[in-house]
């Protein structure tokens, strides 16, 4: 996926483009308006970041420039003031949701997910891996056998797997992307999420398989 | 705001009191001079009358007078007293004295006469026979050139009938006193209550104004009115001014504070991810969870002073309960869905119209949300329950967490208060504060329940049109 951050603030900026490259995500940075209007004249970009207070104007000029000119790209802004005076504007204006800073990413992905999944402008929203179908427009995994509902956090370590099948990943690694770091989690509730993955996959072509002191992996059965 | 308008006002009588007093005091001076000079003309007028009428006898009587042989002789003409008697009953004295032997009439009626003959008429007044009398002294001289005699004339008369006539005039003037004083004071009033119009123009063009109408008066003042109207209109400005900068200051204020802690948290979720020993990584989970606090606090406190500020100058809009709540429950989902939580909304299919502030009460609702989700367990359920209670909108939260313990139920509207058992959550401990406030602004109450193991429920009430 491709997204636009709009930010002014330098470090900011670097570290949010950082967090974004960790997951594999493509992140292009406009520092001001004029760079942010000249980035989406150029490149698609599956979700636009959009701070609010930038050098050279309101951030909300730009949104509502934006959806006059039917620019369908969804827009999530990052906005550093108060929630109780913003939050009716920003809606109006057409802003998709809103972050307040300092966000937690797991928040912000969560949201960007669900702005897609309404959107419903996700390029590629099927993985299929040894004949099971992850939809993660509806986090669903269909299988022959049929369709299962995932919630939320099966969904995301089902996507983290799929994403890359055969790949060992550590106990510590799935943590990171399961959790909120603002959450106090055990090492085994990561145990109990992919028992119970396992037992969706019950029945399937696919399976997480355990290997021992490096963690798991999703592997074709035999 | 509410030092501003509250401050007691110290008011020292009505104006327009004061000015019917006055002018009705004036009036009352002017009906007494009035009174007065009505009666001492009237007086004068009905005294003269009788003077006239006893000098006229009195002169009758000296054009009777002739000398026979150096006597003098009278032959009093008879209409010299009757002219007098016409008026009333009073008694009629008279008294004709030659060289001081009297000639005809009372002997004791004595009147000082002038020495030398006049033609004027003297008048006099005094007590005879134990009764006031009007005396009228002519005095001739009568005789040939060679034989002269003075001969004074003096007629009395009772003061009776003017007594009567001066009572009669006396209640005339009251009357008359009374009727201006009346109509003066009538006319006061009046003028009193037309002067102080355009004051009350103004008056009434300010207190008609809502809390939240900060254009300039534009009534109609008279020239005197002008500076305190322009001393209001400026005060208007640099009141919104100071409201606008509030505002700005609060927003201004959160971003300062908000931005270089999301750099802060961003780099250090950056850095979480790249550390692989796990003593590292909760050291900077701790760090995380710090920042995490700071900026929670940081954004309620701000979210309380908005609203306050915004509670101060209530603006009501018409809203739908059901649809406020929905909007929340949309906004949080994505938070929820992460702790893999849903959140069920029921409600009674009732009409749930309320005119509030939406901001404010989307910001309770919002916080009350947040709580519930921050307590909440993994995999739970939050249930949203809209219904009516009485005469009351009641939107209920229920939970399935920890509860509220170690407090008393009360003290959770109190400002950085919290219960014993919020453990590591992140709080600051104002989101019941400022639920409680947005509540209070909108005339209901907040109530929580809470059952050991059985979470807790916090509920809104709002009342009913």
């Amino acid at each position: 996926m491709r997204f636009l951050l709009v930010e002014d603030n330098a470090q900011l900026a670097r570290a949010v483009c950082d967090r974004f490259a960790i997951d594999g995500h493509a992140i292009d940075h406009a520092s001001s308006l004029a760079d942010a209007i000249a980035f989406v004249g150029t490149t698609h970009y599956d979700l636009i970041l959009l701070d609010i207070m930038l050098p050279d104007g309101d951030g909300r000029d730009f949104l509502s420039r934006h959806r006059r000119a039917k620019n369908k790209t969804p827009v999530i802004v990052l906005t550093a003031r108060s929630q109780v005076s913003d939050r009716i504007s920003l809606l109006d204006l057409g802003a998709d949701d809103y972050v307040t800073k300092p966000f937690d990413f797991a928040e912000l992905e969560a949201r960007c997910r669900a702005v897609l999944r309404r959107q419903g402008g996700v390029a590629q929203n099927r993985i299929e891996f040894a004949g099971v179908v992850l939809d993660s427009l509806e986090a669903t995994l269909s299988a022959k056998n049929g369709t299962q509902n995932l919630r939320n956090r099966e969904f995301r370590l089902v996507e983290i797997f799929f994403a890359a099948p055969g790949q060992i990943f550590s106990k510590n690694h799935l943590m990171d992307r399961l959790f909120s770091l603002s959450e106090d989690v055990s090492e085994n509730a990561i145990e109990v999420y992919v028992g119970r993955l396992r037992k969706k996959l019950d029945g399937t072509g696919a399976q997480i398989e355990t290997v021992r002191s490096l963690g798991y992996r999703l592997v074709a059965k035999e | 705001m509410k030092a501003i308008f509250g401050t007691p006002l110290i008011t020292r009588g009505s104006m327009q009191r004061r000015l019917v007093i006055q002018l009705s005091l004036i009036a009352f001076l002017l009906s007494l001079l009035l009174f007065l000079i009505v009666r001492g003309v009237a007086d004068r007028a009905a005294s003269d009358t009788q003077d006239n009428i006893l000098a006229a006898s009195a002169i009758s009587i000296a054009d009777a007078l002739y000398s026979e042989g150096g006597q003098v002789q009278l032959e009093l003409p008879y209409s010299a007293l009757s002219m007098l008697g016409t008026i009333s009953e009073d008694r009629v004295f008279y008294r004709v004295n030659v060289d001081g032997t009297t000639l005809t009439g009372y002997d004791d009626l004595v009147v000082s006469a002038r020495s030398d003959v006049s033609t004027q008429a003297e008048f006099s007044t005094f007590s005879y026979r134990g009764e006031p009398v009007r005396a009228v002294s002519v005095t001739r001289s009568v005789g040939s050139q060679s034989q002269r005699t003075l001969v004074q004339v003096v007629v009395a008369q009772t003061r009776l009938s003017l007594a009567q006539i001066s009572y009669r005039i006396t209640l005339w003037a009251v009357a008359i006193g009374v009727a201006f004083f009346l109509v003066a004071t009538g006319l006061s009033l009046w003028a009193a209550h037309n002067a102080l119009a355009p004051l009350n123009r103004v008056a009434s063009a300010v207190t008609r104004r809502g809390p939240n109408d900060l254009r300039p008066v534009r009534a109609e003042a008279p020239a005197e009115l002008a500076p305190l109207v322009s001393a209001l209109n400026s005060f208007i400005v640099r009141l919104s001014a100071s409201l606008a900068r509030s505002e700005d200051f609060i927003a201004e204020a959160a971003h300062r504070v908000r931005t270089p802690l999301a750099t802060v948290r961003t780099q250090a979720e950056v850095i979480h991810r790249s550390l692989q020993h796990s003593k590292n990584k909760s050291a900077l989970r701790e760090m995380i969870r710090a920042i995490d606090e700071s900026s929670r606090s940081a954004g309620q406190l701000l979210d309380h002073a908005m609203v306050n500020f915004r509670a101060d100058q209530f603006q009501a809009v018409d809203i739908d309960l059901r649809e406020l709540v929905a909007e929340t429950v949309e906004r949080l989902s994505p938070t929820a869905e992460l702790k893999d939580i849903a959140i069920l909304v029921s409600d009674t299919g009732e009409d749930f119209a309320f005119s509030a502030d939406p901001i404010l009460l989307q910001n309770a609702l919002r916080n009350v949300l947040d709580n519930a989700i921050k307590y909440s367990p993994p995999d739970s359920d939050i249930l949203v329950k809209l219904f009516h209670d009485s005469n009351f909108h009641v939107i209920s939260f229920h939970d399935q967490g920890r509860g509220f313990e170690g407090l008393n139920l009360e003290n959770h509207f109190e400002r950085f208060k919290r219960g014993t058992n919020v453990g590591d959550i992140v709080g600051s401990g104002l989101g019941l504060t400022i639920v409680n406030e947005v509540a209070r602004a909108h005339g209901g109450h907040v109530k929580i329940t809470s059952n050991k193991g059985e979470g807790a429920c916090v509920s809104l009430f709002l009342p009913l049109a």
